[in-house]
């Protein structure tokens, strides 16, 4: 059923908008002596969630090796196709040999980039992660362009504690190759 | 006049013109400052001059207080780029602001701003040129502001500034009459039969050594108020600007320079027209109702309500009630919206007009019985 709102006619008070204008003048003055919300930028920062999603880099693990294989899932699942990596091969005589393959380059293009995170989600080796830097600038395109070394400064160690592929080779050493 | 004296009445005047354009920007300051504070935020407060901002404690403490804004806002007034569009009336276009601005800065002249009283108890007020018609020279003068105005809003050839100059010349004639008929019962009383008449505002001043006179014409006060409040076009009564209806009313097609002489001017005509509030109706430098300076020096003993301090702190005590005032401006532009535009009409026309005259009968029934008795 339809509800019909009554509208009362304006009382003499209301039609001369002085007890509004004055309850109006009441509350801004509350605003004015109450707590200021800004925040002042650059010296300050928002508080930012564990899940956020900033700037994707490679991580390393404790040991310092790289955690990417170079099996370009990431390149592959990016949806802006941000992502360009030269596969290479691990030199015979490394400790790390049996990895077989790391990135010879590792590109990914900060102004494609949609922070999308299923580069992190589809990486086998966990060896990209999105961090939580939400603000940086270059000059040109190219300086967007983040090579591999900067995105390993970036990114700096993971402390996980897998060590998928020390316990492999130790594994190895040991005879059973599963 | 001899040339010093000459030369003596000029600096007076360049004095005085020169504290009005400081109140005029730091009143922008304040706007700014009031409007963000409201808002919830911060407000200017990043400006700083490389000396004055080293010092520490103070330099810091008056950079967040944004002391340093209007320096950089005024450069950059003086030095953006100020285009004349290929549409517009030049002569009239740049006749615009120097016609509003210089209004504000001559009704100047005839505002007492403080009182001197030398050995012999003379008292003269402090002021550019006394005057005997001082509130009728400044009405007849500060109504001229509105020519620059109309003049803007049409020279610049384009719809919304014309707009905006209409309104202004109709919200001018609307509310003039109303703030005139406001402020007679106030020189009914100065000019009680026998004493020597006078439409000075220093004698205004001299009158409310007792009780001010917002405390027996409230009405008075009330009308005259939201008349100024529409004679300065301020929000509510902001017409002829109107950024949302009109972009920016008469002055949307001016830029740089030539818009800061608007601005300054509308904050001219703001600090005019609290200082005429303060000496018409809030007892000019007079503390307290009832009180004196003369009974403040009297409750210390001492007699600092004469000469040099006396002259200083009647200055102080003024121009503290035109701030208060000013902000009372401010402040209510961040509260209340606009009005409608015949809402505007309908309330200078049919309630603000009889209201006065109704205001004016009852006084000056009242003032005739309290004179004859
Ligand atoms: S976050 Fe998304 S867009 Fe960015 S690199 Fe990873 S997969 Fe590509
Ligand atoms: S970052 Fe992960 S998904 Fe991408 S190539 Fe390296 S190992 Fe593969």
């Amino acid at each position: 059923m339809a509800k019909v709102l009554e509208r009362k006619p304006l009382t003499l008070a209301e039609r001369t908008y002085l007890p509004q204008i004055l309850s109006g003048l009441k509350t801004t003055f509350r605003h004015l002596i109450k707590k200021k919300v800004t925040l002042q930028y650059p010296e300050e920062r928002p508080p930012i969630s564990d899940n956020y999603r900033g700037i994707p880099t490679l991580v390393k693990d404790p040991e310092g090796r790289e955690k990417c294989v170079s099996c370009q899932l990431c390149e592959f699942v990016c949806p802006p196709k941000a992502i360009r990596i030269t596969p290479g091969e691990i030199a015979e005589d490394a400790p790390t040999a049996h990895v077989e393959k790391a990135p010879q380059e590792f590109e990914i293009d900060m102004l494609r980039c949609i922070y999308c995170n299923l580069c992190q989600e589809v990486c086998p080796e966990e060896a990209i992660f999105l961090q939580d830097i939400y603000s940086f600038s270059g000059y040109s395109r190219e300086e967007m362009v983040f090579k591999k070394e900067k995105l390993y400064e970036i990114g700096g160690t993971l402390p996980d504690r897998h060590f998928k592929w020390e316990k492999k080779r130790l594994a190895a050493e040991h005879g059973n190759v599963h | 006049m001899d040339i010093t004296a000459l030369l003596i009445v000029l600096a007076k005047a360049l004095a005085v013109v020169a504290v009005l354009m400081g109140f005029c920007s730091y009143a922008v300051l304040a706007e700014r400052k009031v409007a963000s504070w409201i808002q919830g935020r911060i407000g200017p407060n990043r400006t700083s001059l490389p000396v004055i901002s080293a010092i520490p404690l103070i330099g810091p403490f008056l950079t967040r207080l944004g002391i340093f804004q209007p320096v950089a806002d005024g450069l950059k007034f003086l030095f953006k780029e100020d285009p004349v569009p290929g549409h517009v009336h030049k002569t009239y276009y740049f006749l615009g602001p120097i016609l509003a601005l210089v209004p504000a800065l001559v009704t100047v002249t005839v505002v007492p701003f403080g009182r001197y009283i030398d050995a012999e108890g003379v008292v003269s007020p402090l002021m550019l040129a006394n005057i005997d018609v001082g509130i009728l020279f400044l009405f007849a003068v500060s109504s001229l502001g509105v020519y620059g105005i109309i003049l803007g809003g049409w020279s610049a050839n384009s719809k919304y500034p014309f707009l905006g100059g209409i309104r202004a010349s109709a919200q001018l004639i609307s509310y003039e009459l109303t703030m005139g008929l406001s402020i007679l019962p106030i020189f009914l009383w100065v000019n009680a039969p026998g004493t020597e008449g006078t439409m000075s505002l220093f004698r205004v001043v001299e009158m409310q050594s007792g009780a001010w006179f917002v405390l027996w014409q409230p009405l008075s006060a009330f009308i005259f108020l939201i008349a100024l409040f529409a004679e300065t076009n301020r929000l509510p009564f902001d017409m002829p600007e109107s950024e949302t209806d009109l972009v920016g009313g008469y002055h949307t097609e001016y830029g740089g320079f030539k818009f800061g002489l608007y601005f300054v001017a509308e904050y001219g005509h703001m600090i005019i027209g609290s200082g005429v509030v303060t000496l018409l109706f809030l007892g000019g430098w007079n503390p307290l109702p009832w009180v004196t300076l003369a009974d403040v020096a009297g409750w210390f003993g001492a007699d600092f309500h004469i000469g040099i301090t006396g002259a200083v702190l009647s200055v102080l005590i003024f121009l503290g009630k035109l701030c208060a005032l000013v902000f009372l401006f401010i402040w209510v532009r961040w509260t209340v919206p606009r009005f409608r535009y015949d809402q505007v009409m309908r309330i200078g026309w049919k309630v603000m007009l009889p209201l006065s005259i109704a205001n004016l009968i009852f006084y000056a029934v009242l003032i005739a019985y309290l004179d004859t008795r």
